[in-house]
């Protein structure tokens, strides 16, 4: 299982395991990891799973696009060039290892 | 009787019923912590069952809300197929006795109710037949999942949101698709004129047929299975598959039976109080005062009110401070189209057009007494997250200068 590395908004470290196929926001909620609200679970609509994906993990996540990019414009926190949606970076085990850091506002 | 049981017990294991667990336990509370619900399966999520779920792009796993080994962290005891068929009070107390359909006796000390909504049953003859499907829980999401490879022709009845996103997901496959709605527009006790236009096109756009203003009054069969659809004016579709998402009735007969006020749902002060103020209410299951015009009784049935209101119940049973109210909002994805909706339309005197619907991209903002009450916001991301800012401050955006597309909305939000 690829784990994920999540620093919450309290500056704890989480390691997780993921399913392959499961989105990084549903392996943080569903292990109880706090800081990402994901109001609508997944669909895109919220603005409330937002990340950083850490410098070295950005190739392999790739950047935000079209409806995520403009979602992320207007979410409660500093928007970076390294600023995902959680609930869109699927786990392969190419992303095994990922650092995120969760956004200190949601 | 074990008195190790006492705590708070919560009837409903859905969205609101998690939520209800889960701030008792964030606000530090250490006595035990019981969900009992219905079903089979842990909290999951709903909206995903007219969605991706039935689109096969995800499965019963991604629907749970959390991990199995989160509930014993957290020391909630989460009981399933756990149905409560009665409550009995204790005199002077707010404690009692709960009893489940299989026998069992839980005692508690507090009381929330997060009973949530079942489907309206299609009252015509045939509504049985095989074929027939209502789409609220994973059993009913599993079988009209299995049906799909089969069906080629799809009737929808209703034109609300649900059935709008399996008419999507069975158009999306290939099968032949007809959405049946009595009043003459879809979406009608929810949206404005221009968005049920919308949708009307966008979906016969993609190859689906819409026919409004007609009324089921039958469901043909043969050997069991559903063979057709009969229309008051004596047309008959046929179907293989019919699926019917004509609303909901809120969850009341434990309610009922606690003697509380209900209407047409548990009825709920602003802090999730039912007219018992020991016992809390929270989710589909209850009717509460309008955000913006108290006077007004209004159910809704939405994820962040589920989830909204959870956390207000929690607070309301620990006697804590009341959290701050978030504004309501709602999302549709619908093939390729997104609709976002921040706040509340119901009750709109005006409303604004910003861009083209022909271009799948616009929003309609909707105002009362000249003040900003919500927007439906399609394929617009910046569109719905100004709104939903500016509902957020109790600001507004001038109705006068909204439509001009050249201009971003979260540049014209006045504080009032
Ligand atoms: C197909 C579908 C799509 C949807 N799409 C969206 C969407 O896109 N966006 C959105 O915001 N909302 C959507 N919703 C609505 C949203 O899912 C609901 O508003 C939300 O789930 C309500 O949560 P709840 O906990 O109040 O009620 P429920 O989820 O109904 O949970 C109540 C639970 O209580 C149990 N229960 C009832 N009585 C008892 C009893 N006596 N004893 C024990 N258990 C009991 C029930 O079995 C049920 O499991 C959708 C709903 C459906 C069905
Ligand atoms: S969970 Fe809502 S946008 Fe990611």
């Amino acid at each position: 299982m690829p784990k994920i590395i999540l620093r919450s908004p309290d500056g704890n470290l989480h390691t997780v395991d993921a399913r392959v196929g499961a989105s990084v926001m549903e392996t943080a909620v569903k292990h109880g990891v706090p800081g990402i609200v994901a109001e609508c679970g997944g669909a895109l609509s919220c603005a409330t799973c937002h990340v950083y994906v850490s410098g070295s993990c950005l190739e392999r996540t790739g950047t935000a696009e079209d409806f995520e990019d403009e979602m992320l414009d207007d979410a409660a926190a500093e928007r970076r060039p390294n600023s995902r949606l959680s609930c869109q970076i699927r786990m392969s085990d190419e992303l095994d290892g990922l650092e995120v850091e969760i956004a200190p506002e949601q | 009787m074990d008195t190790a049981e006492t705590g708070t017990l919560i009837i409903g294991a859905g969205e609101a019923g998690l939520g209800i667990a889960v701030a008792l336990r964030n606000a530090g509370y250490t006595a035990p912590v019981t969900i009992s619900g219905s079903e089979a399966d842990a909290p999951y999520q709903r909206p995903p069952l007219s969605k991706e779920f039935l689109a096969g792009e995800m499965d019963e796993e991604n629907l749970l809300l959390r991990a199995n080994n989160f509930y014993q962290d957290k020391e909630i005891r989460l009981l399933t197929n756990a149905h409560i068929e009665d409550i009995v009070l204790d005199d002077n107390a707010a404690g009692g006795t709960a009893t489940t359909s299989s026998g069992t006796e839980i005692r508690f000390d507090r009381l929330a109710l997060a009973t949530g909504a079942s489907p309206r049953r299609l009252p015509v003859p045939g509504a049985d037949l095989d074929g027939v499907c209502y789409l609220r829980d994973i059993p009913d999401a599993r079988r009209l999942r299995g049906l799909l490879p089969e069906a080629r022709r799809v009737v929808v009845v209703g034109g609300g949101y649900i059935g709008l996103e399996a008419a999507a997901v069975a158009r999306t496959r290939g099968l032949e698709v007809t959405v049946v709605e009595t009043f003459e527009r879809l979406l009608q006790r929810v949206a404005a004129p221009p968005i049920s236009e919308f949708f009307r096109a966008a979906h016969e756009k993609r190859g689906a047929r819409v026919l409004l203003g007609a009324s089921v009054t039958a469901l043909q069969g043969s050997a069991g299975s559903v063979t057709g659809v009969e229309l008051s004016d004596g047309t008959v579709l046929p179907a293989d598959l019919v699926i019917i998402g004509i609303g909901v009735e809120p969850r009341i007969e434990l309610a009922q039976k606690l003697g509380l006020d209900c209407g047409r749902g548990i009825i709920v002060d602003d802090a999730a109080r039912t007219s018992n103020p020991a016992i809390v209410a929270a989710g589909d299951c209850t009717m509460q005062p309008h955000p913006l015009y108290p006077g007004e009784l209004i159910c809704l049935e939405s994820v962040q009110n589920a989830a909204d209101q959870a956390k207000v119940a929690a607070a309301s049973l620990l006697d804590g401070p009341r959290p701050e109210r978030a504004v309501p909002w709602f999302w549709s994805n619908q093939a390729d189209i997104r609709l976002q909706i921040a706040g509340l339309s119901a009750g709109f005197d005006d409303y604004v057009i910003r861009g083209e619907p022909g271009s799948e991209q616009f929003t309609v903002l909707y105002y009362r007494g000249g003040r900003l009450i919500a927007a439906d916001a399609v394929n617009s991301p910046h569109d719905f997250m100004a709104v939903k800012r500016a509902l957020g401050k109790g600001a507004t955006i001038d109705p006068a200068d909204a439509a001009n597309v050249g201009v971003q909305l979260k540049t014209l939000i006045r504080e009032t």
